[in-house]
């Protein structure tokens, strides 16, 4: 059987690990590596490592640290940051990397997703979409420039795009749930999942494996990240680096899937 | 001495990380003179089919591989699309496979039982082992191997299916013929069951 994946999300800002609420407010909660051993050790299913300054400052990827993370990390590790040609996506993957995540430079210029599709496989290519919903309004707008820049378009009909040009998953990541841990946009996801072909991952609002439960519940086998929940505990959010057993996976996200069609 | 064929494609380093943590000697070859004295090759790949094979044919290891792999009987292990390189040719591309193990690659939307799944086939899966097959021996939990593919190997001898996992239909994703084996999934980023699989590949 596939299994949902279940995914930490790790951002990085000054060669730090952080975590945001509603992508403002960067908490600094421990170093990169020291986390992806951990996470090596817990057996996760996959990392999504993204640095969060690199394209709001318009800074080529650090080569060198990619190298030195992807060299560390014993799962698939999909980085995202500061990529905005074909070329730079090939010299990511040569590092080591199994997928390369565009987001802001997807938006600027569409084709770009195509090309980096044709130089790595387009089962490498992650289009992470960051959406916040528009004021009076139930459309999930798609923003980019770490939630400063709004698009003004749908992110329904921007992933549908984005797959027609050869992305080989999308990432949704809810800016207004950022943070919050207080569950996921369950209805975006359902609807997202219906109506692509490729992959669907779900971020944004994770705060407990029962709201990973309603993910899975909704949209059968997706892949359900989060960044929070992985790196805090408690209502005082203590920085704990932590990921769910094999059988609390089972027992708590798996077994969603039982009575699906 | 594992050596890992370096013609530019598939995460090398991941390989070389696993041997030297289970202290078996693992060397890298981006020429035919750094392949001599390889007791076991490792054939990773991805991306496109067609890709891959221009690569590796102007690699200028390809007439060397075949001495070793069909003249000398060294095992082979190919990795993603470096198992399907293995096969004849693959609905993928345009041009001829290694033909090392005879079979055709093709898309899961070609099943009918596939044809409306997400693609690519994408994360942890099962894997059923035949019954003896060598890579996959001495893990009492069953094999979860991660898996990133479209594209899967049809074998046309039933004997030369090593494993399968089922996505939609079941498919072979681990294949075999006397020297030459291949698995569809990510051995090298597979946590415990891949490290268990690339012990035992080394110790064929």
């Amino acid at each position: 059987m596939l299994r949902p994946r279940i995914i930490p999300c790790l951002l990085i800002q000054d060669s730090g690990l952080v975590k945001t609420v509603k992508f403002k407010d960067p908490k600094y909660v421990g170093d990169p590596i020291n986390a992806v051993k951990i996470f090596n050790e817990k057996e996760a299913d996959e990392l999504i490592v993204i640095d969060i300054d690199a394209s709001a400052h318009d800074r080529e990827p650090d080569y060198q640290k990619i190298a030195y993370l992807a060299s560390e990390c014993r799962m698939p590790l999909c980085y995202g940051g500061g990529v905005r040609t074909a070329e730079q996506a090939k010299r990511i993957i040569a590092l080591g990397v199994e997928k390369v995540a565009i987001s802001s430079a997807a938006l600027a210029n569409p084709a770009l997703i195509s090309e980096i599709a044709a130089e790595i496989g387009r089962q490498s290519v992650v289009v992470v979409l960051d959406h916040k919903q528009r004021l009076l309004g139930k459309t999930q707008d798609v923003w980019t420039h770490n939630g400063t820049r709004n698009t003004k378009r749908s992110v329904i009909d921007v992933a549908l795009e984005m797959e027609k040009l050869g992305a080989g998953e999308i990432v949704i990541n809810s800016i207004d749930n950022d943070g919050k841990m207080k569950g996921y946009d369950v209805a975006l996801a359902a609807q997202l999942r219906e109506a692509l072909t490729v992959p669907l991952t779900v971020l944004g609002g994770g705060g407990s494996l029962d709201d990973m439960h309603k993910v899975v519940t909704a949209c059968g086998v997706v892949g359900v990240a989060a960044g929070s929940f992985f790196v805090f505990k408690g209502p005082y959010r203590a920085v704990l680096i932590s990921y769910p057993t094999a059988q609390q996976k089972r027992d708590s996200i798996y077994s969603a899937l039982q009575g699906r069609r | 001495m594992i050596t890992i064929i370096d013609y530019g494609l598939g995460n090398i380093q991941a390989f070389v990380n696993v041997y030297k943590r289970l202290h078996i000697p693992v060397t890298v070859a981006t020429s035919a003179d750094q392949l001599a004295g390889a007791s076991k090759l490792i054939l990773p790949g991805v991306g496109a089919f067609d890709h891959a094979m221009q690569r590796l044919n102007a690699s200028g290891l390809r007439q060397t591989l075949d001495d070793m792999i069909l003249g000398q009987g060294i095992p082979v292990l190919g990795i993603c699309v470096g198992m399907q390189m293995l096969a004849d040719s693959s609905d993928e591309g345009v041009l001829p496979g290694l033909g090392w193990i005879p079979g055709r690659v093709r898309n899961f939307h070609s099943m009918p039982e596939s044809s409306e799944l997400a693609l690519p086939h994408m994360g942890w899966n099962d894997v059923l082992p035949a019954s003896g097959s060598p890579l996959f021996q001495g893990q009492q939990e069953g094999w979860l191997f991660y898996f990133l593919h479209s594209y899967f190997f049809e074998c046309i001898e039933p004997e030369h299916i090593a494993a399968t996992a089922t996505y939609g239909a079941s498919f072979s994703c681990s294949v075999a013929s006397k020297n030459v084996y291949g698995v569809q999934f990510h051995p090298e980023k597979s946590h415990h069951c891949g490290v268990a699989l690339l012990k035992n590949f080394a110790e064929l």
